[in-house]
């Protein structure tokens, strides 16, 4: 069986989380989901355009909703929870008759064709499931024990992002079993990792993101795996300052959920982006037999 | 301690929130659950939940001057977890916007970053994210932002050094400009 869908990669994907972008276009291609991605998107707006205005917002995502329409896709998917949220707010929007015209208004076009959205991971999990992918494992990632982070905008609010439970979300934990892990118990699973404080107010994410590590620490988690490149972000690259703030030495690899289906699935570290991550994950991965 | 005039509500502010949410801020009865899960309250100078009382008590100066409207992350625990199925993040979200259109800017850096990145977008219809550090970085003087991010990141030859423009770039950036101009009949009239 094989699933098509547009694809709405988010403007991160070529920057400070390419490694994502690239790693779930390899793993799409393995389990036979062919992407198509969206002919000159845009960005959504991300947490700034919604911050000011919902109707500026819901106009910035729709545009690439329209435009998926206008190429024949029905459905969007992308990897990213923050383009998700403000993807599907928008749709959402257009939806409503009387929202409507507000959205077409700033756009200066109809709204009446947009494509749906959904997650990467929903896709996945949903379409190809994990029957499919327990038969798909080549290298399966035993004697590894992960600690999976949804971050907090994955599955909420349950009303909006219908997917998976929204205080104990388990869709990367099942992947990641079916690929042969460990999956450990991890209680912050949607608990903020401070998201985009980072530049104006640093201390906010190096607490939030310290308890995050602290707690996967406490576990003895040996990679973070997560589905957001924000989260990732502030987990992997931050780690550092992290670490000074709080006076520890954490040294948790944080790596993205296709980054290691990818591996188990049989691709190398290079088609999975393994090499962009700060916090090496290779030393755990060849001691697990994996690399 | 400061006190909270309660004979004096301003009711406009209780219903234009109530009308830009499209919330009922009557229905919070002060159960607590949205500060007890709120990943940012020890970051608030008011906890989300006194927000909501002060909202229901017509307060707008309290409450747009607040730091915490500023800070809020919109992780969505608070909507999530309310008993009442009040979408609090949304009530955040339009305090934010109603203190940004007052001129409030009590948290300047969050705004700054937030003012950044939406020029970058409205200039190159995606985010070009050293653009996003750099205007930050003359926004706000603050020039030794995350320079120790630099070891660890320049050496991964992530960052583009140029943005990436797209085809239908003057189609966003028109986006933009209607709606200031949206905004600046809706002050006039």
């Amino acid at each position: 069986m094989s699933i098509s869908v547009g694809y709405y990669p988010g403007c991160s994907g070529s920057g400070t989380s390419v490694e994502y972008d690239k790693s779930t276009r390899a793993v799409c291609k393995k389990l036979g989901i062919e992407l198509h991605e969206i002919d000159d998107w845009s960005c959504c707006g991300s947490t700034p355009a919604h911050t000011v205005n919902h109707t500026l917002s819901a106009a910035l995502s729709a545009r690439n909703l329209v435009l998926a329409a206008k190429q024949g896709q029905e459905e969007v998917v992308t990897p990213c929870p923050s383009c998700l949220a403000n993807l599907r707010t928008a749709s959402h929007k257009i939806e409503d008759e009387e929202y409507r015209p507000k959205v077409e208004a700033l756009l200066d076009e109809s709204c009446e064709e947009a494509a749906s959205v959904a997650s990467t991971l929903q896709l996945i999990i949903e379409r190809v499931g994990i029957d499919a992918i327990k038969k798909a494992v080549v290298k399966p990632l035993k004697d590894l024990n992960v600690a999976c982070y949804y971050g907090c905008i994955m599955n909420r609010p349950p009303e909006l992002m219908k997917f998976d439970d929204p205080e104990n979300p388990m869709a990367m934990d099942k992947i990641m079993e079916a690929c042969g892990a460990t999956v450990l118990p991890f209680p912050l699973k949607v608990e903020c990792c401070g998201a985009a404080a980072g530049m104006p107010k640093k201390n906010i994410v190096t607490e939030l993101s310290g308890r995050l590590l602290e707690v996967a620490d406490s576990l003895n988690t040996e990679i973070i795996v997560t589905a957001c490149p924000l989260c990732q972000m502030n987990l992997d690259l931050r780690q550092g300052q992290v670490n000074r703030a709080n006076g520890k030495s954490y040294d948790i690899p944080v790596v993205y959920f296709t980054q290691l289906l990818g591996l188990a699935l049989g691709l190398s570290a290079e088609e999975v982006g393994l090499s962009k991550l700060v916090v090496d994950p290779t030393p755990r991965l060849r001691f697990a037999d994996v690399l | 301690m400061e006190t909270i005039p309660l004979n004096s509500p301003d009711r406009e502010f209780i219903r234009e929130v109530q009308e830009r949410s499209g919330q009922n801020v009557l229905a919070c009865y002060q159960c607590g659950n949205c500060t007890a899960g709120c990943p940012y309250n020890f970051a608030y100078d008011l906890s989300v939940s006194r927000v909501m009382r002060l909202v229901q008590l017509g307060q707008r100066e309290a409450v747009l001057k607040s730091h915490s409207i500023w800070l809020c992350a919109t992780c969505q625990s608070c909507t999530t977890r309310c008993p009442n199925s009040i979408d609090v993040a949304k009530i955040m979200d339009v305090l934010r916007h109603m203190a940004r259109e007052a001129g409030y800017a009590t948290e300047r850096n969050v705004k700054a970053f937030g003012d950044a990145f939406l020029e970058s977008v409205e200039k190159h219809g995606r985010v070009y994210e050293l653009g996003v550090t750099a205007t930050y970085i003359r926004k706000t003087g603050r020039f030794w932002t995350d320079v120790d991010l630099a070891p660890a990141m320049l050496p991964k030859n992530k960052l583009s050094i140029k943005p990436h423009e797209i085809r239908g770039k003057e189609h966003v950036s028109e986006i933009f400009k209607r709606f200031r101009e949206r905004d600046a009949v809706k002050e006039n009239s």
